[in-house]
């Protein structure tokens, strides 16, 4: 428990400080570290493979698109000023953020939390029939969250390479 | 105890089972030796901290032998005799350059990010080490049995990539910055061909667990062939495109751009000196030694010993024997290739090496169906899949490099 504890104050901390920081790379960092709180749970929960598909996923490969798009798309300072359309993000921010607690939210809610001791112990799932499940019943999710990572990473791409001007020097 | 211990290793040298002898029994028998007394948690315990303990010391003893192993071989290779002023033969070399490093001033930039300046160099060597853990060294020697543990190797040296940029970005200077995002776009780039060379042995093998992968490859065929992956068409194409994509992970010539030091003056080491700049180097030999005893272990059937007679010799030094031979190959490789151009390093990645990575998952899914074919069908499962290896090769090769004839030297 006391294991628990201290794995969520990392990833509730890194998380909370990363929106207070001004220094954009430190932020990015942090929430990387965050992710590695994320996959810290994973491995006290026992879900060895989930850790560490979020370490290579989230720490290994999300990080690097984070960190190259802080650095490619801030070419100034004076693109650090939102002011005018501050409200349409706002909104914008409110109806995303909004949309995922309601669907976390309603997982959460959904789950039925027993707290008795089981019966009977759960079967151990190894990696193959993880990987069994992946490519059986749950391929259709699969390919859509491959798809969903192609989309971003595309996207990413656009807004990186959309300006043909950027003859800034200020780069950094 | 030290008594029953030393009784049971001496007695059955030569047992008829390998796994028995006295030899290949004596590291468990050395940490039951040790840790035997203690009760059960604190046994566990002990027996974690001996496997780390042995795995970083073996291995930090490795990367000081290494050093002086690479120059003088460079310098074998190069026509010199390499460092031959300390000690005998320069034997010593390795610790005088430790004790200079260890001395040397810590020069930190004014304006550099203190924090993440000194985070970098740990956070690498750190997760370098931990790609140690999950390597089977020999019979019942891993220090962490995994399930999952192909997995957990590249996760944890997905990680260093992030100890680079943050190598290059707290040293506040264009150079460490500019070759900070060369080396990220280089491992991203080899990232993908080495996670896919590995894949054809995943499916092979059905499991992502190392020791199940080692005992797979350690039959004989007709009493003589050991049945490593290497021998197969798709083994041999994962191997040698593993070992390419190695390179450029470990940053060793001729993917070294990152560090070039003609170019960017040693890149995102350049605000680095003494001890930290140590670290970066440890880090670097360790990677290097990861990825060769993953491709012994994925490729080179492990610990197996390539011929039945020959498993009097115990497996761990198997292991070792088979990670020299890579690390030979590091140093070889490194005397004989000049550096690659930065257009030239992605392009070769993505245009080359990705695709052919994708082609050999479908010669090994074309080998694991034709699995049940017999006689004269094995020589053309053979054939077919050799075909789809090196065809593909030569055609895209071809393609790859029309136009691009042999540098016509002009001299003034």
């Amino acid at each position: 428990m006391l294991s628990f504890l201290v794995i969520a104050l990392v990833t509730l901390a890194s998380a909370a400080v990363a929106m207070l920081l001004r220094n954009l790379i430190h932020s990015a960092l942090l929430l990387i570290a965050s992710w590695g709180g994320i996959a810290a749970f994973y491995l006290w929960a026992g879900a060895e493979f989930v850790a560490f598909a979020q370490v290579l996923v989230y720490v290994g490969a999300i990080s690097m698109v984070v960190l190259f798009a802080v650095l490619l798309t801030r070419r100034s300072r004076a693109d650090l000023a939102l002011a005018p359309e501050a409200l349409g993000r706002a909104v914008a921010a409110l109806v995303t953020g909004g949309a995922v607690v309601g669907v976390l939210g309603g997982a959460i809610l959904s789950t039925r939390f027993t707290t008795a001791a089981p019966a009977a112990p759960p079967p151990a799932l190894t990696v193959r029939d993880i990987g069994l499940l992946l490519m059986g019943p749950h391929a259709a999710a699969l390919l859509i969250v491959g798809l969903l990572l192609t989309v971003a990473l595309l996207g990413a791409i656009v807004i990186a390479a959309a300006d043909p001007a950027g003859k800034e020097d200020d780069v950094t | 105890m030290i008594w029953s211990g030393l009784s049971a290793l001496v007695l059955p040298l030569a047992a008829a089972n390998p796994a028995d002898r006295s030899l290949e029994r004596l590291p468990v028998v050395l940490r039951d030796t040790l840790t035997g007394a203690l009760p059960d948690p604190w046994r566990w315990l002990a027996n974690s901290v001996l496997a780390i303990a042995v795995t970083i010391g073996v291995f930090a003893s490795l990367f000081a032998v290494m050093t002086l192993f690479e120059r003088k071989v460079l310098g074998r290779m190069q026509n010199r005799p390499g460092p031959n002023r300390t000690g005998p033969f320069g034997v010593l070399q390795p610790l005088a350059d430790g004790i200079k490093m260890l001395t040397k001033e810590d020069i930190v930039p004014r304006h550099a990010d203190q924090v993440l300046h000194l985070l970098a160099p740990i956070m690498l060597l750190a997760f370098s080490i931990l790609t140690l853990a999950v390597i089977p060294y020999g019979r019942n020697l891993v220090a962490l049995e995994l399930d999952a543990a192909l997995l957990y190797f590249f996760a944890a040296g997905a990680a260093t990539e992030l100890a680079v940029f943050m190598a290059g970005w707290a040293s506040r200077n264009k150079y460490s910055l500019l070759a900070a995002m060369r080396a990220l776009a280089q491992m991203i780039s080899y990232e993908l061909p080495l996670l896919l060379s590995v894949v054809p042995t995943v499916l092979l093998a059905g499991t992502l667990s190392l020791t199940t992968i080692v005992a797979q490859q350690g039959t004989w065929a007709w009493g003589f062939m050991p049945q490593w992956y290497v021998f197969t068409p798709w083994g041999f194409a994962g191997f040698a495109m593993f070992m390419t994509a190695a390179f450029a992970e470990a940053n060793r010539a001729p993917f070294d751009l990152p560090e070039a030091e003609s170019e960017l003056i040693a890149g995102h080491l350049t605000e680095y000196s003494g001890f930290k700049y140590a670290l970066f180097f440890m880090a670097e030999y360790f990677g290097m030694f990861a990825l060769s005893g993953m491709a012994v272990t994925l490729f080179l059937g492990g610990w197996h010993a390539p011929l039945p007679f020959l498993q009097f010799v115990p497996s761990y030094a198997w292991f070792g024997l088979k990670l020299f031979g890579l690390l030979f190959f590091f140093v070889w490789v490194r005397a004989t290739f000049p550096r690659l151009r930065m257009d030239q390093l992605t392009r070769f990645s993505w245009k080359f090496l990705v695709p052919l990575c994708l082609i050999n998952v479908g010669t090994a899914a074309f080998w694991a169906l034709t699995a049940g074919w017999t006689g004269p069908l094995q020589a053309l499962r053979w054939a077919l899949a050799a075909g789809l290896v090196v065809v593909p090769f030569v055609l895209l090769g071809r393609r790859l490099s029309a136009g691009v004839g042999p540098r016509q030297y002009r001299y003034a």
